[in-house]
């Protein structure tokens, strides 16, 4: 039977545990709203960028771009876009086994890893498979540097010929309670096809290859960046459960070892009172 | 007037109705009035100049994108675009002197191109600056 001295130490400490995990809470809180804000303002522009790559798919009959090249697959990459910190219930456990489950496939020899986030270095780095590149030090922050860093890395790999395939691996926020980590393709890319057609005669300038040309690298960008949003919105949606559960805990921890405490400290009275009756009666008799 | 927006990846950078546009086109510059026929263009590194429903002139320095135009409205997509009062003077002649000296140091065509680019930017910051500051 622990003392109500013990039971008041270890009150006092899943207190401040739940300070913490609370405070933990709405710092994910802010940057889960901060995540999907970023989401929000960045979509006018992907939105954008694929109505111009629509108007000049339709307008010139043949669009080419090394971009679009598919060919006999030597070597695949693999992205996979984990956090930097903890404390995100099974985020980052998901997604490895995921990995995992890809990277023991038949025929999943050829596939080399490129790594987002210190949680996946941790991993893969005592595993056996290649790795190719880590990026981290995003520390749950959305960053157009890093996102250009990997883009050009990737179309260097793709273009160079060192990687014939590059996918995604990432989780995808559905709504706060959904998550899922999903394959997405990125390298080759599929040419956006629409049934709308050329809705307006535009005028291109230089010409229609030209502006394709340019705007492939810029279109690659968006879908490396779109994917990172929706890893980071997940992180910090997973985290803010996590930490909700966690103070919750703590607060019912809290409760029983109050009850825990109050009984200890009647039993100890009723045996000091005992003690003192006994004591007295002894006297008297 | 026609609507205008520019927009970053990260953000939308300003979106109201406009006088006129003067875009770095990649042809050369290219300036928009009302009722501009349909047009999507890539756009260089320079200045994007705009005349606002005051009549009061706006200045921005872009590293290049594209601009689409269809029915008096005007997107421009930008890889980066600052306003003339955003741009940081020291910081872009620091830009300058890196990229000058990347220049002289490096010998892959990559990162060559790379220095070009970088210096062209500056350069247009600090262009823009001397000009209407």
């Amino acid at each position: 039977m622990p003392t109500p001295r013990d039971i008041r130490k270890r009150i006092r400490a899943v207190v401040s545990t739940s300070q913490i995990t609370r405070a933990m809470r709405m710092v994910a809180a802010a940057r889960l709203r901060k995540a999907q804000q970023m989401v929000e303002q960045s979509r006018p522009y992907s939105e954008k960028m694929r109505l111009i790559l629509e108007q000049i798919s339709s307008a010139s009959a043949e669009v080419e771009h090394p971009f679009f090249q598919q060919r006999e697959v030597k070597v695949r990459v693999l992205v996979v876009f984990t956090s930097d910190r903890g404390m995100c219930g099974s985020f980052n456990t998901n997604i490895v086994r995921q990995a995992v489950r890809l990277l023991k496939e038949p025929g999943a020899e050829n596939i080399k890893l490129v790594l987002v986030g210190k949680k996946g270095e941790d991993f893969f780095r005592r595993q056996s498979w290649p790795i190719l590149k880590v990026y981290k030090g995003l520390q749950g922050r959305m960053n157009l540097e890093v996102v250009r860093d990997l883009t050009d890395y990737l179309i260097n790999l793709f273009v160079s010929g060192e990687a014939d395939h590059i996918q995604m691996l990432y989780t995808r926020f559905k709504s706060m309670v959904s998550y899922k980590v999903g394959v997405a393709d990125f390298l080759p890319i599929n040419p956006p096809k629409t049934d709308r057609g050329a809705t307006r005669q535009y005028i291109f300038e230089p010409d229609p290859k030209e502006i394709f040309g340019a705007l492939m690298p810029a279109y690659a960008l968006t879908i490396i960046q779109m994917a990172l949003a929706d890893s980071l919105a997940s992180e910090h949606g997973t985290r803010m459960i996590a930490m909700s559960l966690a103070t919750r805990n703590a607060e019912e921890m809290v409760d029983t070892l109050t009850l825990q405490y109050n009984k200890a400290r009647q039993g100890a009275i009723t045996k000091e009172l005992l003690e003192v009756v006994s004591g007295s009666e002894a006297l008297r008799g | 007037m026609f609507k205008l927006s520019i927009v970053s990846p990260e953000r939308t950078l300003f979106e109201d109705n406009v006088e006129s546009l003067i875009v770095p086109g990649g042809d050369g510059y290219l300036g928009i009035l009302s009722h501009h026929a349909p047009l999507i263009s890539t756009l260089k590194v320079g200045e994007i100049a705009f005349r606002d429903t005051d009549k009061k002139e706006i200045f921005m320095a872009t590293s290049g994108g594209f601009i689409e135009v269809s029915d008096n409205v005007v997107s421009i997509l930008v890889d980066t675009a600052e306003f003339l009062d955003e741009i940081d003077l020291s910081r872009a002649e620091d830009e300058l002197h890196r990229a000058e000296e990347l220049l002289n140091l490096t010998v892959t065509d990559v990162d060559h191109d790379r220095a070009i680019h970088s210096r062209e930017k500056a350069r247009n910051r600090i262009n823009l600056i001397k000009k209407y500051k």
